[in-house]
């Protein structure tokens, strides 16, 4: 059965998809064992649905499952997965590829990676219709010229003959939901298709995918860990955890009124407040950045006169989207990058260009936490190795006084002190990011930049990560600069805010000011793409945007 | 980046050839005593190093002989007084032609294999390719060699056991001679390329693309052939090169097992006999090959990948 390109006329509330008790199984050291327990849902055209959930939580298994589809490990061990009426588990593998692409659409989160770096957009639009025998090369072109002008995406008639890396993140994911959309499928699964983006980049897309589902009257699977996100996009609402279906319900009311504990906690992250420093920023000065530029090699000027102060016991947040060097900030600080312009001082004394050439007292009281925990710790080291290495080159400690502070530094960062003997794979994510914190601290630092240190884990436990930076900020009097794209993050943490765009400091200044209306034209677009839970937020700024002009 | 990598080339082969007239140098022996044979006495020796310069003390006579070559001029066969030039020519032709025979036959088929072998991974064709070509890499190649022989030539009778060319020979009866060594060289580059192939692609069968690719409803085939492929063209571009330096460079034992008379048996005798003009010549030959197809592989991987192709 193939699309005949008229299920936009098809009837609304025409029951599409049909799970029923689908349980999944993964392979791992003691055999097959359940990773998503059994679970049944319908899918009705036009609908969309949403399922929620930690890493872990068995969402994108699921939502691949509906494609009869299964990642390498893993298999769809019972039930009966029913698409219009055929069951995909008892389909043969040439009745699953004809459905894939052409009824059934997939939206990858990575764009950047799930393009054929190889190809050209164009060559890997036309490619499903031409094989599912849709329409002929001729055609799909057109169609994609059509799509990708839907899409907003600039140039619609020559984007596609890019190669992916010649486009920009929220343009190719854009593309990718154009691509999605070549065969008018019934279904599409977007597997946390923004997540990998900028707010200000998310919001464009989320207006695509919502766009897109309309257009092709479709049923949809959103598969996302971000509750504010889902509240914009869904009908109804799926809560799962640890493979389980903790809650389900028509969106509205589930938002509204959470049943299950878990839900209620998903729904108050991001309440973390900081209590303001009281800091003298006359005298008490930690860091004073002043006049950097930098770049990388002979290139284009990455930093442009940047300036930025740290006093002390204050957190200072420098926000920006990708690429507009936060990060680059951080190189130059600690002298991985030296400046060609301007100047780094710590404590009212100029720092050396390069960390080569500071004392080993400035490399100590400038310590730095990474954003990927995984790779920031030497996988063949036990902790104790890991804390131990700052205590000795540092501060010269004996192996009685190393051990008796390891336990202390694991006390603080609130893990057990048996820890010591464990390797990081023997880890969590959110338990080897406290360890990368313990680490900064052996050193007894001044300041510590933090570099999207929360990004890269799950909601629940960033929020016990800010909560215990700003704890350790209290007892110990540190400084903070808090590298971050996430403007929730901010508000969590930061005393003053400095946002960043293009190299360039846009705007900077205590928290509560620069939150307050007037913005900055920049920073008001950075603060009103953030996500509310109210289900009914994109279309406000939608409708905001459209009467301002600012869209697109 | 080629211009700095040719700087290199050369000063690589600078010094092969320091290295090469030092090693004959150490070697027992030299060229007189070799050409006296059972005649030589203390007198004759000396009357003959004389006449071939070989008194002059050793940096002398590298430092004549580099002048001269950088001049273009390789100098006299210190055995038979005639140019080296043209002999080693000859020789090099003849390996190039073996060689570009036994690469014709192997890299085509290594790659058709090794993709098939990707294609039906884990299956039982898969298990035969992995099983044969792991015995043909620890096979030493002389073995192979004598394997051929005695299969093909002694048992079926099909070829001649030795390629020696004689010179009024047509072109097809000498690929026909020559067939024996192609196979035996063909055998023995062949289980890398593949292995390498099979490998690099299912090393991407991983990557996101790949997985998009199929909840396309993209088939197996096309999957790895048009997917896949063209993404593992680097790695698989170098290994091919470096082989095809294999086939011109390794080949010494494969031709002396075949007394085929390339440039690799030219050395051998050459080198017994201390003839260091002769020796020089070929093994900046071979270096020479090396270098620059080594340069080449860098090239052609780097033109593999689409970023540097098309630029932002």
């Amino acid at each position: 059965m193939k699309s005949d390109g008229t299920n936009s006329n098809a009837r609304t509330g025409e029951t599409i998809l049909d799970m029923r008790n689908v349980c999944i199984e993964g392979y791992g050291e003691d055999g097959w064992k359940t990773i998503v327990e059994p679970i049944s849902f319908q899918l009705k055209r036009g609908e969309v649905l949403g399922l929620i959930g930690e890493s872990g939580a068995g969402k994108s298994t699921l939502g691949l499952s509906a494609m009869g589809f299964s990642r390498g490990g893993c298999r769809i061990s019972e039930g009966e997965i029913f698409f219009d009426g055929m069951d995909l588990r008892k389909a043969s593998e040439t009745q699953l590829r004809d459905l894939r692409g052409a009824r059934i659409a997939y939206v990858a989160q990575s764009a950047a990676a799930s393009f054929n770096p190889a190809y050209r957009l164009l060559d890997q639009f036309v490619e499903a219709p031409v094989l599912h025998g849709v329409s002929n090369a001729r055609d799909a072109s057109q169609s994609a010229v059509r799509l990708y002008g839907e899409m907003n995406l600039p140039e619609p008639e020559t984007i596609g003959f890019r190669y992916p890396h010649q486009v920009s993140g929220g343009q190719l994911q854009r593309a990718m939901i154009a691509m999605a959309m070549s065969c008018k499928p019934d279904l599409i699964i977007f597997d946390e298709p923004t997540t990998a983006l900028d707010v200000t980049t998310q919001i464009q897309v989320l207006i695509a995918i919502r766009k897109a589902i309309e257009a092709a009257n479709a049923a949809a699977i959103y598969v996302t860990h971000d509750l504010a996100v889902v509240a914009q996009m869904a009908d109804r609402i799926m809560v799962l955890r640890h493979g389980r279906l903790v809650e389900e319900g028509e969106a509205r009311s589930l938002l509204a009124a959470p049943k299950q504990e878990y839900t209620r906690q998903l729904l108050n992250v991001r309440t973390e407040r900081k209590e303001p420093a009281q800091v003298d920023r006359e005298k008490d000065m930690v860091l004073r950045v002043r006049g950097i530029s930098a770049r990388y090699g002979k290139g284009v000027r990455v930093l442009e006169n940047v300036s930025v102060d740290v006093a002390r016991g204050e957190t200072v947040a420098v926000v920006g989207e990708s690429g507009s060097g936060k990060s680059t900030l951080a190189r130059v600080i600690t002298g991985l990058l030296p400046p060609y312009e301007g100047e780094v001082a710590f404590q009212g004394e100029e720092l050396a260009g390069s960390f080569a050439e500071r004392s080993k007292q400035d490399l100590r009281q400038l310590q730095m936490i990474y954003q990927m925990p995984d790779v920031a710790l030497n996988p063949r080291q036990r902790i104790s190795e890991i804390l131990g290495r700052p205590l000795r080159f540092y501060l010269g400690m004996n192996q009685a006084s190393c051990r008796e502070r390891i336990d202390e530094l694991l006390r603080e960062v609130e893990l057990p002190e048996s820890y010591a003997e464990r390797f990081p794979y023997e880890l969590s994510g959110g338990e080897k990011q406290r360890i990368c914190i313990a680490r900064a601290l052996a050193a007894e630092p001044r300041l510590i930049i933090c570099d999207e240190v929360t990004s890269a884990l799950d909601q629940l436990v960033s929020e016990d990560i800010l909560k215990l930076l700003n704890r350790l900020q209290k007892t110990l009097g540190l400084s903070y600069l808090f590298i971050t794209h996430d403007l929730a993050t901010v508000k969590a943490v930061a005393d003053r805010i400095v946002v960043m765009l293009q190299g360039c400091v846009v705007e900077q200044g205590e928290k509560d000011e620069m939150l307050r209306p007037p913005h900055h034209e920049y920073t008001e677009l950075l603060l009103s793409s953030v996500p509310e839970m109210d289900p009914d937020w994109l279309d406000r700024v939608t409708a905001d945007r459209a009467a301002s002009g600012r869209l697109g | 980046m080629v211009g700095q990598r040719l700087l290199f080339g050369a000063i690589t082969l600078l010094a092969v050839s320091i290295i090469i007239a030092s090693s004959v140098e150490l070697l027992p022996g030299d060229v007189a005593t070799a050409i006296l044979g059972q005649a030589a006495t203390p007198e004759t020796v000396a009357a003959l190093r004389k006449q071939l310069g070989l008194d002059l003390p050793f940096y002398q006579r590298y430092g004549e002989w580099l002048w001269n070559f950088l001049q273009g001029d390789m100098g006299i066969s210190l055995t038979n007084e005639r140019p080296v030039a043209p002999q080693v020519g000859e020789r090099f032709a003849n390996t190039l032609l073996l060689a570009a025979l036994a690469a014709a036959v192997a890299v085509p088929l290594s790659l058709a294999l090794g993709i098939l072998a990707a294609i039906y991974r884990g299956g039982w064709f898969d298990k035969l390719i992995s099983s044969s070509t792991l015995i043909a890499i620890s096979t030493p190649e002389f073995l192979v060699g004598y394997i051929v022989i005695a299969i093909f030539a002694v048992e079926l009778g099909w070829f001649p056991p030795l390629a020696t060319l004689r010179h009024d020979i047509s072109f097809l009866e000498r690929i026909y001679v020559m067939l024996l060594p192609c196979i035996t060289l063909a055998l023995v580059v062949m289980a890398h390329m593949m292995r390498l192939t099979r490998a690099a692609i299912i090393n991407l069968l991983a990557s996101p693309y790949i997985e998009m690719a199929r909840l396309k409803g993209v088939g197996t085939a096309r999957l790895i052939v048009y997917h896949a492929l063209p993404n593992a063209l680097s790695p698989i571009i170098t290994v091919i090169v470096l082989n095809l330096a294999y086939l011109i460079v390794g080949v010494v034992v494969v031709e002396v097992v075949f007394v085929y008379p390339g440039l690799g048996q030219l050395l051998v005798d050459s080198v017994s006999a201390r003839n260091l003009p002769v020796v020089q010549a070929s093994c900046l030959i071979f270096a020479g090959t090396y270098v620059s197809l080594n340069l080449l592989a860098d090239i052609f991987s780097a033109l593999a990948n689409p970023r540097l192709r098309h630029p932002r």
